[in-house]
Formats: structure tokens, sequence, C-alpha cells
């Protein structure tokens, strides 16, 4: 197939939505999509589309999240849940090592080598295509790479669905990152879904963008035909609700140099106002799909004979994270939330080549007091301006 | 993360009461070669791993040494292996003194307490090929004349070679003849010209800052004076993100970093 | 040649006229070249040698402070009053020194007083150095905790 044939476009309804499912499932891949369950939407393993939350929205603000119904009874129309897909791609227990003990006090050691589920996800937003690229920069772009992780990664195939419906807390656009992919073999999904809704009924304009996608596409039932009036309708309508969805983000980031803006604001006032509300909990972390962070943790059997070593999800906010013989580098509420605004907007360009952030905006809503993202890039980035038009500053560059 | 290799510990020599210098051998495979400076994750059977610097490098036989002050869990089961057991290694990580690279400069090493280890290796090959190097001087500062490391090794490098060699404690016993006071003291009797003189600096982070400071004065060019930084570390390969300092991960960027690039890092509180 | 750090820190002129107020001395091993307490009416830089800062202690050998060497300043107390001693100083070894008379050059840098700014300095920075030195120890960063590079 041609690359071309591999990026054209057909429509496929909801009934090749589930078609889809089962392909995938007989393929022998294990599918994770959304599903609404304890008053969220939250990420699942399917049997079958059904359990798409058809008819589910999500209403977002800082400290906030509702579930909701909706009329249109949209499968896809809400935004970044509680958890991301780093949940199953750089999941929060991974079991690193066994080694072994023998009478002679010899020790052996073996990798851990269970071998990887092979992954479908379904419904991965644009932000968090992104954000599954970061992660793999960090974890297998480097020197050394995370062999679990690459192989988890090597073997998912990966759905994405453009946002029509952005939320409150959304602000991809200001980091480049959504609310749509672009076209080809270069944008890391396999299949590219947009929803569309209208008087013509609803149905998903469908793409794909690596060979295996266009095999499984190619599987799936047809609403309309490639090159059809009807087809061309649909993908029109698709391309300008992403856009008109791109026109309705929540929240936008200050449109500067972030790496810039942190590095110059390690001492600024702003982070006593933050440090302040701060509770150093680190739901941030453990809501954002580009944290990576982990600890590690050593056990023994009862022989003493039999250890194994793993590795957890950690939070730059625990205290214990910078520990140092003595004690923590970071004892401050202050310095650890600045170590993750800075990481995460700054720091993350010199160590991995890119922002760590991808504007999901899930630190906002999963943080219990509400402390927002965007509204502290801005009080930094109002508080650097304002020092630079003071009088001591001198005049603005 | 990589998988530890078996090392089995061939010597352990203790050098003070809570710190003893150990010899490993490869087990089977050995690790590729550690540089000077570089450092390798020491697991402790079923305890746990840190980082430790090689404070020796034997090329004949690809064995390690690394010299283990029992400070915590992990630290304290790694004192405690002797020779016939066995330890997991992973490495080398990190960056290196690179001594090529000071060739032709006269050559200060500046060593406080436990941070004469990672310095070892570069004495040692510095003293290897003394022609290479101007003037090559050792500074140490010990706490207490017990608490010196490699005491044997030093009186060597004293007598038998061309560097020169002065050693400080902060707290001298009776039978002390030597110098007492912070290493500091010690350079403005070191021979070096400031600007071709490349530094090594190993200690506590406030030794350095001071070392580096004073150097800098003197008139050694920041990006000359290269010093080793400590963080917390889980993974050593760039992947837990416990020893970001500011830019940096001080696994992958460090340990070893100039001045130029180090200074501003420390002097940003709990960066 | 030794560096001279007080020395050196004088313009040319005022290191010459100091120098010349100078004569050197020799101490023998073990020899007490000032004790706490005493007055302090010279200073010496040291040529060769080695000195000990001491503080009496009954019941246990004088404890040292700090040991002083080449090119050092040996004795600050003479230039602030009440011109006393506050430690002891012991030859190590043999000494050599170039020893100063304080109240002569109290006078030369009352009389010239650039020589007496320069020279007040160059004693302070030994003095803070002295100080910083002196803070650095009672970190005790080799200590059990907060020591060493790589544990």
């Amino acid at each position: 197939m041609t690359d071309s044939g591999r990026s054209a476009a057909v429509v496929i309804g909801k009934d090749g939505l589930a078609a889809l499912v089962e392909v995938l499932v007989e393929r022998g891949r294990t599918v994770i999509g959304p599903t609404a369950r304890d008053g969220a939407i939250v990420l699942a393993e399917l049997a079958s589309a059904e359990q798409l939350p058809y008819g589910w929205g999500v209403e977002l603000e800082a400290g906030h999240y509702r579930l909701r119904p909706r009329e249109d009874g949209m499968a896809f129309a809400h935004s970044a849940g509680p958890q991301s897909w780093k949940t199953y791609l750089h999941p929060q227990r991974v079991r690193q090592w066994s080694a072994e003990r023998g009478p002679g006090g010899e020790v052996t050691l073996r990798a851990d080598s269970d071998p990887a589920p092979s992954y479908a996800f379904l419904g991965v937003r644009p932000c968090d295509l992104r954000a599954i690229a970061i992660q793999d920069r960090v974890l297998t772009g480097g020197t050394y790479a995370d062999p679990a992780y690459r192989d988890r990664r090597d073997g998912a195939f990966l759905v994405v669905v453009e946002c029509t419906d952005p939320g409150a807390t959304c602000f991809c656009v200001s980091m480049g990152t959504g609310p749509g992919v672009g076209e080809g073999d270069d944008e890391g999904y396999d299949l590219a879904l947009t929803e569309v809704l209208d008087d013509a009924g609803h149905r998903f304009w469908a793409r794909a963008g690596s060979a295996e996608g266009a095999e499984v596409l190619a599987l799936l039932p047809r609403q309309q035909g490639l090159g059809t009036v009807a087809a061309e309708a649909t993908a029109t309508a698709a391309r300008e609700s992403v856009t008109a969805a791109a026109g309705r983000m929540g929240r936008s980031m200050p449109p500067v140099s972030l790496q810039r803006l942190m590095a110059g604001s390690l001492d600024a006032k702003r982070w006593d106002d933050v440090a302040a509300r701060c509770l150093t909990c680190g739901n941030c972390t453990m809501a954002c799909p580009t944290c990576f962070c982990t600890t590690t943790e050593d056990v023994t059997d009862l022989t003493g004979d039999h250890a194994e070593r793993w590795s957890t999800w950690d939070s730059c906010f625990d205290l214990d994270f910078s520990h140092l013989h003595g004690g923590p580098v970071r004892e401050s509420a202050r310095s650890r939330y600045r170590q993750w605004l800075t990481h995460k907007l700054g720091t993350w360009h010199d160590q991995f080549g890119s922002s760590g952030c991808v504007g999901c905006g899930r630190c906002i809503v999963w943080c219990p007091v509400g402390i927002d993202i965007t509204e502290e890039a801005a009080a930094l980035h109002a508080e650097t301006w304002s020092m630079l038009e003071s009088p001591e500053g001198g005049a603005r560059p | 993360m990589t998988t530890p290799v078996p090392y089995e510990v061939v010597r352990w020599e203790s050098e003070t009461a809570d710190t003893a210098t150990v010899a490993l051998r490869p087990a089977g495979a050995a690790l590729p070669s550690f540089r000077p400076g570089q450092f390798a994750m020491l697991y402790a059977f079923g305890v746990g791993e840190i980082p430790v610097s090689v404070s020796g490098i034997s090329r004949a036989d690809q064995g390690l040494v690394h010299t283990i002050r029992a400070v915590g869990a992990v630290s304290g089961a790694l004192y405690g292996l002797r020779p016939g057991t066995s330890v997991g290694v992973r490495g080398p990580f990190g960056t290196d003194w690179d001594l090529p690279a000071a060739r032709g400069h006269d050559l200060l090493i500046v060593a406080g307490g436990i941070g004469l280890a990672p310095l070892r290796p570069v004495v040692v090959d510095a003293l290897a090929e003394p022609d290479r190097y101007g003037r090559v001087n050792v500074l140490v500062g010990s706490r207490t004349p017990d608490e010196l490391l490699y005491r044997a090794e030093i009186g060597h490098w004293s007598t038998a070679t061309a560097a020169h060699v002065a050693v400080t404690v902060d707290r001298p016993d009776d039978r002390w003849t030597g110098e007492v006071g912070v290493v500091t003291a010690l350079l403005h009797r070191a021979r070096f010209r400031p600007h071709g003189t490349v530094a090594f600096v190993c200690g506590p982070e406030p030794m350095i800052r001071a070392t580096a400071r004073d150097l800098v004065h003197r008139g050694v060019p920041a990006q000359r004076i290269r010093v080793s930084l400590e963080r917390n570390m889980r993974c050593a390969t760039g992947h837990c993100g416990h020893c970001q300092l500011g830019p940096l991960l001080v696994c992958r960027d460090g340990p070893v970093l100039g001045w130029d690039r180090a200074e501003p890092l420390l002097a940003t509180r709990e960066l | 040649m030794t560096a001279t750090p007080v020395l050196d820190a004088l313009p040319a002129g005022s290191r010459e006229r100091l120098a010349l107020l100078g004569r050197e001395v020799s101490f023998p091993a073990g020899a007490l070249i000032f004790e706490e307490g005493g007055s302090a009416d010279r200073f010496w830089i040291i040529r060769s040698g080695s000195v000990a800062l001491t503080v009496h202690v009954p019941g246990r050998r004088p404890p040292t402070v700090e040991t002083l060497g080449p090119g050092d300043l040996l004795g600050w107390s003479w230039l602030f009053p009440p011109y006393e001693w506050h430690l002891g100083a012991e030859a190590r070894g043999p000494v050599r020194a170039d020893e100063f008379d304080a109240p002569t050059v109290r006078v030369l840098c009352v009389e010239d007083l650039a020589l007496g700014y320069a020279l007040a300095q160059a004693v302070a920075r030994v003095v803070a150095d002295r100080l910083k030195a002196t803070r650095m120890r009672l970190l005790d960063l080799y200590g059990p905790s907060g020591s060493g590079s790589m544990p």
C-alpha cells in the first residue's frame, strides 16, 4: 500500500467503531479506552465499543471535575480524565530484576522478562499523543533506553481521536500540541479518528498513519467510501470542528519562551505565593501524562535468599525525593513546587529537547486546591516583566 | 534499567572506623571499562543500590576499587561485605575527570574527606605519566589523622614522586606533625601557574564552593576547575528524575563538571 | 621563592619601606615564640619551618588550633589594642622568619597613611581568611553525616 493510500480517509459509523474494537481484540490486542465509571471517565480494558462513554461529557475547572450527560450521544466529547496512558506504558509498579543468593553467597541476577502486553489504545487525545512522544524521548531517547518501556511502547497500537469539545482547563493550542493531529506516517499514530455529529448523522472520519493502521482500517465497514462527495463533506465537517475547538480553549500559556521565563524566575516572589497554597500532595505529578519520575524498592522473601527490585512512581513533591544523607536538598514547599514547574516548562528542554507540558490541564483539575499552571506561569511572567519595567531594572529589552 | 552484573569482593581494607576500600573482580563478564571520576551503582543483595565513584581501576583484571563509607542502610551493607561475597554492579555512569585534556598543564588535585576517593585514580594516572603534566599538586583535607584515607599511599606519593603533596587536618591528635587547618589554606604554598592549571576538586559541597572561589580569585579559569557533585540517584540512566540539578541530570551531565556550569547552580538554594 | 601574601598585597614602595624594618630570626624546634596573654610587640613572616598556634588547657598537651608555614603572617594581635596575644605559638621544628617590631611599624603606619591603610587591609585579609577557614571547620563537614562525595 502506498503512503497516499494509507493516509486516504474513509468514514465509519458507530458500527465501524464497534468493528474496530472487535478487530483489535481478534488480533490479540488488549484494547484500552475511555469508559464512564465512578463518576469519571477512566481508562479501562474494553471488550466492546459499547463501553465507550457515549453521551457523557465532563465539566472541568481548577480543582473541579464532574461527569455530565450529553444529549447528543457523542463518544469522545470529553477531555482528559484523571488517568493518562502512562498508566499502561509506564506503570506505577514495575519489577526490574530478581536476584537469588546461592548457598555459597554467590548472587545471580535476572532481568525481569515478563512479556509486554500487546496494547491498543482507543481514544488517545492529540495532547496525550504528544505526551507519549515526550515519555518516549525521556525513557528511550538517551544513552540508555528502558527496555521494558520500549517493549510496551513498540507493541502498542494507537488510535487517536481529535478533540472537538475542549474543556475549560485545556490549553493545548498554546503548547502546540492539539486539538488536532497531522496527516501522514510520522505523526506517531496508527489510526486517527474525528467524531462528527450533524444532520448527516453520527460518524467518524478515519485515516491511517501506519501500515498496520491501514490494514485495520481496510477491515472496517465503511459508511462513506473513499473519495465520495459524502466522505469529503464529512472530512470538511471534521476539520471545521477541530478548527472551531482550537478557538474554544479554556486557558492559554503566556506567549513567551517558557524555557527562558523559568530560567529567569528562580528567585521570583511568586513561588512564596504558590507555596502558601500548595499542599505538596503530588497529585499533579500523578495526573500529568509526562511526569516520569520513579523511585526504587528492594524486597526480599522470608528466606532472605530471593530479592526483587521494583520501580514505583515517585513525585518531586515528596520530601525524600531529593534526600542526601543529611536530609532533603529541596525542603521547602516553595523549592519543590519550583522544581516541578521549572522542570516541566523549562529545564525539560535542556534535558530532553522539548517542553514537558502538553496543555492537557490535568494538573489544574486534579489539584485539590486548584493551583493553575497557566495562572502561575502568567504571574511569573508578569513579575519578571514588571521587574524589567521598573526604574532599577532599566528598559524593556 | 539495566540489570546489575555480579562482581566478587576480592579484598577488603579498613580505612577508618566507618570506611573501607573494597576491590571487586567480575564473577563473569566484565562491565565496560571505567574512567576516573565515573561511578558505579553498587547493589547490596536485598538491601538496595547506591552510586559510588571508582576509587581505583585495575585494568589488568578488569577489577574495580570502591571506597565505601557506612552512612546508610545500603552503604552499611556494602561496607560489611567481605572477600568471597558478591555484589551487583552497574555502570560505568557519568562524566569523568578527563585527565587527558589536562596535558601540559599544572595539576591541582584538592580533596576533602571521602572526596579523595574519586580523585585517587586521577592522582595514580597523573603520577604514572608525570612527563605529560607540569607540576602535580595533591592537597588533602581530613577531619582527623585517623580519618585520612589511603595513608600509606599518600606517603608514597609524597616521598617517591615529584608531586607536591600536602595534608591538613581539622583536629590533630598528639602524634600528628602535619598541617592543621582547612584545605584551602594549603593553596598558597602549592606550585601552579593559575592560567596553566587544571584543578580537580571533590569533597562536601561547601568545601568545593570555597575551594573553587579561591581558585577563581587566584586566576584559574572557571572551566578548568573540575568539580564532582552529588545528588540522590535511583537509576543512574537518566530515567528516575532524582538527580536533577536545574537543567542537569547529575547521573548523565555529571558528576564531574566545570565550575563555570556548576557555580550558578550551586548558588541557587534548594535547586 | 615562597609567596608572602601580606607583603605581596602592599604597593611596591610600601613593601620596601616595611622590609627595611625586618630582621631575620630563627627559632629552634619546640621554642615558644609567644604565649597567650603576652605582649604583642612583634610579628613575623615565616621564611621556613612550621609554627603551631596553640591554646593552653590544663591537664593536656596544648591543642593545636592551626599551623602556619612559609609565607604566612605569624601574629596579628599587634595591630589592635590591647596588643596581647590570644593564642600561643610554638615552633614545630627549626623556624626561620623575618621579625618586625610592632611599635615601630605602628608608628610608620601613622606617618605613612597609604602604607598604613595597605598594611591594615593586608592583615585584615589574613584575619578574614582565617575566620572563613575557622567557620568552615566549625561545620565539621567531613564528620559522620553530611560529608563526602559519593558515599
